[in-house]
Parts: C-alpha cells; sequence; structure tokens
C-alpha cells in the first residue's frame, strides 16, 4: 500500500478535512502535510514551529509559518479561529499535554492528533526483550529520543474521558500504514484521533 | 549570504506641486522627495519593492556613490544581485521621508513663503503621511502596486500602515523589528530624547539655522540615549563589558569606561551630520503610530482592511519593540485569516539586529520574497 508522501495518517487526516477548512498545523514541520491538505483539499493552512531550520524551510514551500513554543499554548489564535487543529506524531513530545489538548480545542471546532502507541505488540515484545523499542513509528533511540510521554490507545482514551473531550473518530494502523480494526491497542503502531468538545 | 552588492548608484529627485495635507493639519503645498532605485522596473510593473528607512535612515539604502566608494548604503547587505531583495528580480526603490534632512523636504529646506529654512514651522508628519507621499512616489514612477512593501523598525511600521492605507496596492508587507503602537516606556525614552534637544541653549526654539549654529550638545545625548535602547545588554556586556581606556580608574568624570567612550564617539558623529529637528519629527511620529486608533484601539478592525500577504519578524534581544510587540501584530492578522508567517531571529544585537547580516535572518526574507509572483 502506497501512502502520500510516505505518511499513512496524513490520507486519513485529509479525508477528514473539507475543502476550504482552516487548518492549524501544530508542529508543522516544513509544511509537508499542511502543503499536502492545500494541494489536494483547498484549504486555508497555518503552521506552528519552534525550530529555526522548519521555520526557513515551511517559508520556502510557501506556507504560513508562526515560529512559537507549543507548552507556551496558542495566546496568538482566538477562540475557534479554526475548522482543525492538527497534531501530528508530536503529542508525546509534549510535556503539558492536558494543556495543549485544551488549547486545541479552544482555537479549533475539531482537534486531530496522532501519536504511537506504546503498547504495540513489537513495542511491547521489544520491552521483554529487555530493550526500549525502535520502530517505524518509535524511530529513536532512548537516548536521542524527543518523546517525553509514553502512553496507549487505552491510556489517551481515559485522558479524554476524564477531560470530556468527545473522540468523534479513530483510526488505528499498523506499522505498514494499513488499517487495524481487532485488538487495536495490541496489533495498532500509530492511532489517529479526531476529538471535539461539547460546548 | 551569497551575492553582490549593486554597485554604483546615484540618487534622484522629484517634486512634487500638489499640495500634501498633513494629519497634523498642517500643509506642505509643495516639496521635494529624494529616492534612489536599484534593479530594473519590469515591463508589467510588477516588480516593485518599496524599502522605508527607521529614524535615522534616508533614501541611500544600497551601493555606494562612483565619487563616495565608502558611503555604503545603509541595507546594502541585503540589496543586490542573488541577496535576498534581489535586483536581478525586483526593482527596489528607497526614498528620504518627509521631515528628514538627507535632501527631502524637511525643516532645514527653504519655506518658499520666506524664504528662510522652515524649523521650528515645518508641520509634524505622522507615518500615514509618509505613506500618502511614498504613494505619489510610486504613481510617478508608474507603480500601481507593490510586489513588497518593507522595512525594520519605524520602517517597519510604514509597511505596517501601507498594508491599511492603500490595501490594494500592497500584495506582500515585510514588517521586521516593528510594533503597531508605542509602549509608555518607548514614548518616555523618545522624550528624553527630545528634552535634551529642546533644552538646548543653541536650540533656539527650532530656528537656530538663523543664528548659524545648531543645538550639538541635546543632539549627541539624544543620540546617545537612543543608542542604549537599539542595543541589548548581553551584547554591550560582551563587547565592552566594564573595560577601561586605561588600566586604573582616574576618578573623575572624563571617559574611563569603554562604553563611555563608544556612546560619546557614537552622539559627536551623529550630532556631526544629522538635523536636530528632523530628529523632534521622526520620533513624534513614532509616538502618534497607532493605526487601531481609527477603529477605537481594536488592531483587529483595523488588520482587517489589509490584504497583503505578511511576513513579520522580531529579533530575541530586542527589549525596545519586544518579540511580543510583533506578536500582536501577528494575532491580528491571525483573526483575519490573512496569510501571516512570523519568525522570532535569535540575534544578539537588541533592535539594531534588523541591520545585520545573518544567514538564518536573511533566508528568512529571502525566501519569503522568492514565492512572491510578479
Amino acid at each position: 500500500m502506497t501512502h502520500t508522501l510516505g505518511r499513512p495518517d496524513f490520507d486519513l487526516i485529509a479525508a477528514w478535512i473539507q475543502p476550504g477548512h482552516r487548518v492549524l498545523d501544530l508542529g508543522c514541520g516544513d509544511g509537508t502535510l499542511l502543503k499536502h491538505l492545500i494541494e489536494t483539499r483547498g484549504v486555508q493552512g497555518w503552521g506552528v514551529e519552534i525550530e529555526d531550520a522548519n521555520i526557513l524551510a515551511a517559508i520556502r514551500n510557501g506556507i504560513n509559518v508562526i515560529q512559537g513554543n507549543l507548552e507556551k499554548g496558542l495566546d496568538e489564535f482566538a477562540d475557534q479561529a479554526f475548522d482543525h487543529v492538527v497534531l501530528s506524531r508530536t503529542l508525546q513530545t509534549v510535556r503539558h499535554t492536558e494543556g495543549i489538548l485544551r488549547e486545541m480545542l479552544r482555537v479549533g471546532r475539531e482537534a486531530v492528533v496522532s501519536f504511537p502507541n506504546f503498547a504495540y505488540w513489537k513495542n511491547l515484545r521489544s520491552v521483554l526483550d529487555g530493550r526500549m523499542p525502535v520502530s517505524e513509528d518509535l524511530p529513536y533511540q532512548w537516548y536521542d529520543s524527543p518523546n517525553m510521554r509514553f502512553f496507549t490507545l487505552l491510556d489517551f482514551e481515559d485522558l479524554c474521558n476524564k477531560m470530556g473531550v468527545i473522540i468523534r473518530e479513530r483510526s488505528v494502523l499498523d506499522e505498514e500504514g494499513n488499517p487495524v480494526t481487532n485488538e487495536v491497542n495490541f496489533l495498532g503502531s500509530l492511532a489517529v484521533y479526531r476529538l471535539t468538545q461539547n460546548r | 549570504m551569497p551575492g553582490q552588492s549593486v554597485g554604483v548608484v546615484e540618487s534622484q529627485r522629484a517634486h512634487f506641486d500638489q499640495a500634501l495635507h498633513l494629519r497634523s493639519g498642517g500643509v506642505l503645498p509643495a516639496y521635494d522627495l529624494v529616492y534612489e532605485t536599484y534593479g530594473t522596473l519590469n515591463a508589467a510593473k510588477s516588480n516593485a519593492i518599496l524599502v522605508c528607512h527607521a529614524l535615522s535612515g534616508h533614501h541611500h539604502v544600497a551601493g555606494h556613490y562612483a565619487d563616495q566608494p565608502d558611503n555604503i548604503g545603509w541595507w546594502d547587505n541585503i540589496i543586490g544581485p542573488g541577496r535576498p531583495l534581489d535586483t536581478d528580480r525586483f526593482f527596489i526603490v528607497g526614498l528620504n521621508n518627509l521631515g528628514g534632512c538627507h535632501g527631502s523636504t524637511g525643516p532645514s529646506s527653504l519655506n518658499p513663503a520666506t524664504g528662510k529654512p522652515w524649523g521650528a514651522a515645518f508641520p509634524i508628519v505622522a507615518v500615514n503621511d509618509w505613506v500618502h507621499a511614498q504613494a505619489r512616489l510610486a504613481d510617478r514612477l508608474g507603480i500601481d502596486s507593490w510586489a513588497a512593501v518593507m522595512g525594520g523598525s519605524l520602517g517597519g511600521m510604514q509597511a505596517l500602515r501601507w498594508s491599511i492605507t492603500f490595501p490594494e496596492r500592497v500584495r506582500n508587507a515585510i514588517v521586521i523589528a516593528a510594533a503597531p503602537k508605542l509602549s509608555a516606556q518607548n514614548i518616555a525614552f523618545n522624550d528624553v530624547a527630545r528634552q535634551a534637544i529642546l533644552t538646548d541653549p543653541d536650540f533656539h526654539g527650532g530656528n537656530y539655522y538663523e543664528h548659524n549654529t545648531r543645538p550639538v550638545r541635546g543632539l549627541r545625548l539624544a543620540r546617545m540615549l537612543g543608542h542604549i535602547t537599539y542595543l541589548s545588554d548581553d551584547q554591550m556586556g560582551e563587547k565592552f563589558g566594564r573595560e577601561l581606556r586605561n588600566s586604573a580608574f582616574s576618578f573623575g568624570f572624563d571617559v574611563e569606561f569603554e562604553i563611555e567612550s563608544y556612546l560619546r564617539y557614537q552622539g559627536d558623529k551623529f550630532a556631526g551630520y544629522f538635523d536636530a529637528n528632523t530628529y523632534l519629527l521622526m520620533t513624534k511620529a513614532l509616538d502618534y503610530f497607532d493605526p487601531s486608533r481609527e477603529d477605537g484601539g481594536n488592531l483587529t478592525a483595523t488588520m482587517g482592511r489589509s490584504r497583503a500577504n505578511f511576513l513579520i519578524t522580531s529579533f530575541s534581544t530586542d527589549w525596545r519593540f519586544t518579540p511580543a510587540r510583533s506578536k500582536e501584530i501577528v494575532a491580528a492578522l491571525l483573526a483575519n485569516g490573512r496569510n501571516v508567517s512570523y519568525a522570532e531571529i535569535g540575534l544578539n544585537f537588541g533592535h539594531d539586529s534588523f541591520l545585520m547580516e545573518d544567514a538564518h535572518y536573511h533566508g528568512v526574507v529571502d525566501a519569503f520574497l522568492r514565492n512572491i509572483k510578479l
């Protein structure tokens, strides 16, 4: 199965976003996802990035990018300014987990969050073998990993429940990017959630 | 950054006979603007960039004069073939603003009504007045809309004002190290500078030209004070620290610390060529700048009138116009769904960082300009 730009979650995210929507991509990197959404879905997009090199690359890509630190909140964005706020493979690197989720649902109607599942069976096997997992979706060694929160689908859904966040849709993928429908917390390597909040 | 200087340049003069009615209620019946251009205006006249100057700047933005090889433009490092403001692609216009002292009509120019220098009679000019005067220069050059209007500090405020006053004439705006309006602290610093000039016995109520003198002491103090606010504490510490000119304290009031020597030198140099009345006017233009005033202080409503794509840039060590001030502009643009990018550049030179050559800073400007469709 081939995926857009080698990122299976991009196709899922794109499918949830309607043409003309306003999209904010947190931790947008060089703007690849936003560029894809602009080209394929005709959205209006903005990204937030902290790294200088990514700011430069995103501007070079013709993407609106705002330099900022997600840990400090999204003060420059007004309430409900966006249709979708995307946090792609970044939640596990953020210290203020609840804070960023609340901010996403403050500035956006919907939040789209993807993250690697630490309970994926290969990760569990790795730990049983005495090693921290390294995989397609966890491509770092323990000593150079930006990840600081280690959680599973079940953990995340508990947090959503506690915060009163509504899970509108969930897609789970294996390491090859194929959809997983059974035993998702065990067989899924990457999870993509579509979240909203009662108002 | 690769690229070259534009080399030898010449300044030009445009005379305008149509009266300009100013925000202060004053009127300039006629005036001159001196300007320079670099590169070639394309047939569609779609590749023009206006570079606006800050408090002490002028029209000589890049290159050098044939007979003055050392007189290099104040933003030469960003303009030229292969540089971010690439003269192989863009037509760059720089001018000296009204009220200036580098050739455009200002307080030291002759008032045709009296045959004497304008002096204190020169009306207060506002940023929006400059924008209107610049628009007439654009008309003269056949430029209906700018590919970009840009500037740092007070120059960035002109770019911002352009996008609000003439939204249909600004396709892109680059606003560097600016603020949507001055803070009380900013105004306070400006007023101390003005007081230094106004209380100099050689000021003569602004008509010092007739007395064949200049308020050099006041202007020197004003510049010394201003200069402190342009630098960062870190940079001053690194560059001067507590270094003494001689090895021991002299226990007197002559120059002892290197920072004193540096500031006095900068003050003397500036007071030697700049006009004190122009300094007063420029600081008042800064103080009055607040486009949101038209909307009861609602900057979001004000920026809603703009149509340009924006690049907003601040510098981490700038304490005169901090990154937070730039982010106020960013927030107002985002609230209107405008195309905007914002970069906070980590440079050590305080407010003056905007004039420095830095690969990342110039790379950001270069990347933004490269995506402009002509």
